[in-house]
């Protein structure tokens, strides 16, 4: 049984399709597994009794033409889900269970697929290494004590233990492609717009993207193209022709030009990094792309543009967590006291940070300085991307500067933390897709991730290049099963 | 007579010491916007319904609700743009206004700050010395909050959300009115303008019209302004005008005093009839305003505009010129008919049924005097008015042409509140009608004037004012009916 846990998301479903398992075979080879793996806390609410239940539904009435044909999948715990709580990894929301759904949750229950629980997240996403959570850390399965990545940490980690067969992150700055890229998995961040934001509980709005996260890139095809929608309940929601990304998949990527960015060559920047990076480019080249030195000239910018920005909007989406009417409520002599009190208490250190400076950064005095000029250098840097664009079809970076780092190591040094995203942010601020796929390990052992960035709504070119490296790369994990020993 | 220049009418001045200060008030007037659901959720806005029963989870604010434009309000809002003559903007921005408030769920409101729908405009107002033009500077779109409810619990407060989301219109004027007159007159032309339009039903007492003054007083004849202190949420006319008079006076002594005059927010107390300090400027809210990222920048085309220009109806001041050329009414009594669009309405289905021998003076004298008193003492509106523009319009036809006298036609008018009677009926029915036969009334007058013969004489010798008896003796003869003009013709000559 065992096997199961380990098949691609393809490989699951062909099985599926051909009877060879059935859908409650599959969920109960996972509900056991996770029930070996409580010591890597991926899930922060379990739905294996209601995934059990389903699947033996879907057994009995298979509808064998849906995409995901009763498969279990567990999500990150940012997405509402009817009748299941929704935590966003938050004391303040510790008791919240949604009467509703999000679009992307819906469209993959609509194609077939079973909620087996909730992913733990960095608090509000916040976060790179998922220490942030209210729900406790998540191990990295790759080695114990090892972070698994933020913010989508419970997702990469249920990946790559084999205790989902693919999943749902989101990403703001980064937080699925650096999850991805610490845990030996795929994450792609699609074009803003493409997934609806309607019922993801909300971080930083105009950065805010979902997308799938996979052992491989064929499956995040398959998810894409189910979460992929246009949704009038969103109205950052673009209404564009979308790929049937999976049957599109290709390897011919011949002619193709990906360009490498000079000025993602930063200062301090390991030399396993600048290696793989220039492996990626043999790689590249080894299928047939064409590669082409480019400029980026504010990339520099990005990271300090992208914690003013972040910030500023989770400053004012998180207001609506004052204890009125859902959610942790602490008692107070008033109730500006009853404000005060459930915010202490609601929150943890890196949300009052970020809710601290995204005040300040929207201040009266400050405004100008900060946020508006924040905006102005973020046309820089889409602009910078619009150029590039006019002559290379892709981009390939490093995911992250470093692989993933022990638990406990940055929690003190937010600035250190947030370095983290150097790589993945600009991508955000430009609402470009983005995907992060795993390109070799480090002297640790620990894998190491490798970015294509893409044209506004190509993510068939991100997928098809990324689909080609992966092959020439034909990376492994090696994971012990250390936890459940 | 009507606009007869008598220059100090509704001006506004007080005096201390030998300086006269004149009075510079500034409205932003908060308009419900007549729409069936809210400005970014599809809850209805019905007045009235148990608390909480009218809330989405966008209105409510739960994580992950995402609002969406109810084109419905934004059209509402251009067209009340198109009805103020200002500037449609092609492109405005919804703003979030930051703040913590039980009844605010989101922690911020959803408004415009730096770029509305609806630019600059004007209004122009009638009073009595003449028209006066006020400025506006702006209307924008934004969400009403919850309300806060404190006194059904002793140690709660209570939060209804129905309102929260429900979509109201800022309109922002000028600083251009002098007086608690023209403040009335001003919130009357934005009432009936907005009613013409159908963009919002101005209903006070339901809340559907509120206002924030600014009240800043000067010397009169000065240009430069002085310091305003803000007044906020006031919910009728009268009170507007209260606190505007208890303000400008309380800063006129302040200034006598020689005291500095803090700008301030303000509250209006209706008991206590004055104005109490509710936050000075250094404890104001800093709002962070900042574009909501929910939304994307608000883009209408000329095309778009130019349609919704076509659906204006005829707006009060057209109205008025129409009625003064073609129906030859007096100015006056023209800003009076068009003041509200259903007695606009009245008035033109009055002349519509009137027909070709129409009289407009009758028309108007009927509608502003008997009826109007029959609505005052009703307390009702026109719309629901107990006698139908049809039957008024037949009544009147039957004194234009003889067939009842102006006092008998008091009387039918009476008869026919009781259900909207036709008068005609009630003529026949009760046999009113004008006894207009001269030697039936000859007939009548001899007698009066044998059984008055010593009256008769004494007429004959000058007592003139006796004229008036035998009038009043034909007419009670007659019960009512006989015509007067030929009672005064026959008795002229038989005296």
């Amino acid at each position: 049984m065992s096997e199961i846990t380990s098949l691609t998301l393809y490989e699951l479903i062909k099985n599926i399709k051909e009877k060879k398992i059935s859908s409650n075979e599959a969920a109960k080879s996972f509900v056991d597994r996770a029930e070996k793996s409580k010591k890597i806390n991926a899930y922060v609410t379990e739905n294996f009794e209601n995934c059990l239940k389903l699947s033996k539904e879907f057994d009995d009435k298979p509808n064998f033409d849906l995409k995901l044909p009763g498969i279990p999948i567990a999500v990150k715990d940012l997405f509402c889900t009817n009748e299941v709580r929704t935590t966003a990894g938050s004391n303040i929301l510790n008791n919240f269970v949604p009467t509703y759904e999000s679009t992307v949750t819906q469209n993959i229950w609509n194609e077939g697929a079973i909620l087996l629980g909730k992913l733990n997240c960095d608090e509000f996403a916040m976060g790179s290494s998922n220490e942030t959570s209210f729900f406790g850390n998540v191990q990295n399965p790759i080695a114990e004590d090892l972070v698994p990545g933020g913010s989508s940490g419970g997702s990469s980690a249920a990946l790559a233990a084999n205790l989902t067969p693919v999943t749902i992150g989101t990403d703001t700055g980064g937080s699925i492609r650096q999850p991805a890229s610490f845990t030996g998995t795929v994450g792609l961040k699609p074009t803003y717009g493409s997934c609806s934001r309607y019922g993801i509980v909300a971080f930083a709005s105009s950065l805010d993207q979902a997308g799938p996260m996979s052992k491989d890139v064929k499956d995040s095809s398959i998810l894409l193209e189910v979460i992929s929608s246009f949704d009038k309940k969103d109205s950052t929601s673009i209404d564009f022709k979308r790929n049937n990304y999976s049957s599109e998949l290709t390897r011919n990527i011949k002619g193709l030009k990906i360009g490498i960015p000079k000025e993602y060559r930063v200062d301090g920047m390991p030399d396993e990094i600048e290696k793989l990076w220039k492996k990626g480019i043999e790689y590249a080249k080894d299928c047939g792309a064409e590669i082409i030195d480019i400029s980026l000239p504010h990339t520099s910018y990005a990271l300090p543009t992208y914690y003013i920005v972040a910030p500023a909007e989770a400053s004012s989406n998180l207001a609506r967590y004052d204890g009125v009417k859902y959610g942790l409520r602490s008692s107070g002599k008033n109730l500006i006291d009853m404000y005060e009190k459930t915010r202490s208490e609601g929150f943890g250190e890196e949300v009052k940070r970020r809710v601290m400076i995204g005040t300040y950064v929207l201040s009266s005095g400050y405004y100008d300085a900060y946020y508006l000029k924040a905006q102005k250098v973020r046309q820089l840097i889409k602009q910078d991307f619009d150029q590039a664009y006019n002559k290379v079809d892709a981009i390939l970076t490093p995911s992250t500067p470093s692989s993933a780092f022990k638990i406990g190591e940055k929690s003190n040094d937010p600035v250190s933390m947030y370095l983290n995203d150097i790589f993945t942010v600009p991508v955000n601020l430009a609402g470009l897709p983005g995907i992060s796929i795993p390109a070799g390990v480090d002297k640790n052992n620990y894998p190491l991730g490798l970015q294509i960035i893409g044209k506004p709504f190509d993510e068939q070119t991100v997928l098809n290049i990324a689909y080609s490296m992966e092959e020439k790369i034909n990376y492994k994990n090696y994971i012990t099963d250390w936890w459940m020993k | 007579m009507d606009e007869i220049m008598s220059k100090n009418n509704s001006e506004y001045l007080i005096e201390r010491n030998d300086n006269v200060y004149e009075v510079v008030i500034g409205l932003e007037v908060h308009a419900q916007v007549t729409s069936n659901s809210k400005l970014f959720s599809s809850s209805s806005t019905k007045f009235g319904a148990e608390p909480n029963t009218q809330v989405s989870l966008v209105d409510a604010a739960f994580p992950g609700m995402l609002p969406v434009i109810n084109e419905f309000c934004v059209k509402q809002a251009i067209k009340t743009g198109i009805g103020l003559r200002a500037k449609i903007n092609n492109k405005s921005v919804f703003d979030r206004k930051n703040y913590f408030y039980a009844d605010l769920p989101q922690g911020y409101q959803i408004s415009q700050y730096k770029y509305p729908i609806v630019g600059e405009g004007n209004v122009i107002l009638d009073m009595p010395e003449g028209q006066k033009q006020v400025g506006i500077e702006r209307l924008h779109l934004e969400q009403d909050a919850g309300k806060s409810i404190h006194d059904i619990d002793p140690s709660n407060t209570l939060v209804d959300l129905n309102r929260s989301g429900v979509a109201l219109m800022e309109i922002v004027s000028k600083p251009d009115l002098r007086s608690p007159d023209e403040v009335n007159a001003y919130i009357k032309k934005l009432r009936s303008i907005m009613r013409y339009l159908g963009t919002c039903d101005g209903n006070m007492q339901e809340g559907s019209l509120r206002a924030d003054v600014n009240v800043s007083v000067r010397i009169k004849g000065s240009t430069d302004l002085g310091t305003r202190c803000e007044i906020k949420n006031v919910n009728s006319i009268k009170f507007m005008q209260m606190a505007i008079i208890y303000e400008a006076n309380r800063q006129v002594d302040l200034i006598e005093e020689g005291k500095e005059i803090d700008q301030e927010t303000r509250l209006f107390d209706t008991k206590k009839n004055e104005t109490r300090s509710m936050r000075s400027k250094e404890d104001a809210h800093d709002y962070r305003y900042f574009p909501d990222p929910d939304l994307l920048p608000l883009e209408v085309t000329d095309e778009f505009i130019n349609k919704l220009k076509s659906e204006i109806p005829e707006l009060p001041d057209d109205k008025k010129k129409r009625f003064i050329d073609e129906f030859k009414v007096s100015p006056y009594d023209a800003t009076i008919l068009v003041s509200d669009i259903d007695t606009a309405k009245y008035f033109e289905e009055v002349v519509a049924k009137m027909g070709n021998n129409r009289d407009m003076k009758l028309a108007v004298n009927w509608i502003t005097g008997e009826l109007f008193a029959v609505l005052n003492e009703k307390n009702i509106e026109i719309a629901q008015s107990p006698i139908s523009a049809k039957n008024l319009a037949k009544l009147i036809n039957l004194i234009k042409n003889g067939t009842i006298s102006g006092k008998i036609a008091k009387t039918i008018f009476e008869l026919m509140l009781d259900g909207d009677i036709d008068p005609q009926i009630i003529v026949e029915e009760k046999g009113l009608k004008q006894e207009s036969d001269p030697k039936a009334l000859e007939a009548l007058i001899d007698k009066i004037i044998n059984d008055n013969r010593e009256k008769a004489i004494e007429y004959k010798q000058g007592k003139e004012k006796l004229f008036g008896f035998f009038v009043g003796q034909a007419m009670k003869a007659s019960g009512g009916k006989a015509n007067p003009q030929l009672i005064n013709e026959i008795l002229k000559k038989k005296l």
